[in-house]
């Protein structure tokens, strides 16, 4: 007696995937979309929750380790579903293609507690081109003399470019740390001098 | 917090079992439904799972509430007429092989059907098929036997016929 029934193709699953994601989100059990997007600063993981973009990794993160991260602090029900990310997606393709200078998408500040989510808030508001320093976003967020704490915040920032932490510089006038790594850093700071200087 | 891996793992590791146990307990032409239901009520429950180590049991026990359940609404649905049209995504699913066999599977009692094929489609051990079924691993093992015992009695008598 031959028992056999074929595993389904990858079309199938990919089809199977792509309903169970929609119908996940219509009935509220979709806690947290990702999809993974191509930019110049290589591929992103994109995260929302129904609240609005919770996380944003560079690909020195792997999938794994976002996702695991996501499914202990906000929701263990974490599946594919790009179609929630998709304005996210177009809004930072424009900022990456110089056309937009400031996102307008729903934030979901679940990652982010107390004092570093008031740090976050404070660099969320220096302006495109702009730059800051760690005492200055210290000061914004209500204590100028915890500079180093607001450091931590910036280097642990779960929703980069969007929440531009790598407008903020040390006083020294080096480029500083950032969790892309500097020379994303500098990049993103060159990109946004050269559409400032068109302007 | 709990220490289950995102949702998206268990789907890439145990979503073609999920259809697999389904298509052979109910037929291919079934089995994306059975497949999104059980998903969804597997996701539904997932936050609460205690023991992320026998998520595989506790998806297939899930899948096969479902195939229960359509079988039961396909029972109760009015008698299919002829002119009524499978919807288009059904109709391109291949039919299995060895489809003769399958339609013999699913005329056993229950157990012996959902056994069975977790025996043979999805190799699981008795151990397993016993969890996942809420059985003794010696219940699960005479549910597999008497499976394969009339399998076999009824293939013995065709070939002699």
């Amino acid at each position: 007696m031959n028992f056999n029934i074929p595993v389904p193709s990858e079309d199938t699953m990919a089809r199977l995937r792509a309903t169970l994601a929609e119908r996940a989100d219509r009935q509220g059990l979709l806690d947290v979309a990702y999809a993974a997007v191509d930019s110049p600063f290589g591929t992103l993981i994109l995260s929302a929750t129904p609240r609005g973009i919770v996380r944003i990794a560079y690909d020195n993160e792997t999938e794994d380790e976002v996702l695991g991260e996501l499914a202990a602090k906000v929701s263990p029900r974490i599946l594919f579903a790009p179609a929630r990310l998709d304005p996210a997606r177009q809004e930072l393709d424009e900022y990456f293609a110089g056309r937009r200078t400031a996102f307008d998408l729903p934030l979901d500040w679940s990652l982010s507690k107390g004092f570093r989510r008031e740090v976050l808030a404070a660099t969320a508001r220096i302006p495109y081109a702009g730059t800051s320093t760690y005492a200055q976003v210290a000061t914004a967020a209500g204590s100028p003399k915890a500079f180093r704490a607001a450091g931590t915040a910036l280097a642990t920032n779960p929703i980069p470019i969007i929440v531009p932490c790598h407008r903020v510089l040390p006083a020294s006038g080096d480029v500083g740390g950032y969790r892309g790594g500097s020379a994303r850093k500098q990049r993103l700071l060159q990109l946004e001098a050269a559409q400032f200087s068109l302007s | 917090m709990t220490g289950l891996p995102p949702f998206e793992q268990i789907l890439e590791r145990y979503g073609a079992d999920v259809w697999r146990f389904a298509a052979s307990q109910l037929g291919p032409a079934h089995a994306d439904d059975v497949f999104q239901e059980a998903m969804l009520a597997a996701l539904a429950a997932y936050p609460r799972v205690r023991e992320p180590d026998s998520i595989k049991s506790w998806l297939l026990r899930i899948t096969a509430r479902k195939v229960i359940d359509m079988a039961r609404a396909n029972a109760r649905a009015p008698v299919p007429a002829a002119s009524t049209p499978e919807p288009a995504t059904l109709a391109a699913e291949p039919e299995l092989p060895d489809d003769d066999l399958w339609a013999r599977v699913r005329a056993l009692p229950p157990k012996q059907r959902q056994a069975v094929a977790l025996r043979t489609i999805l190799d699981l051990p008795y151990d397993e098929i016993a969890s996942t079924m809420h059985t003794s691993v010696e219940a699960a093992r005479r549910n597999v036997h008497e499976a394969l015992k009339t399998l076999r009695a009824e293939m013995r008598q065709e070939a002699d016929q």
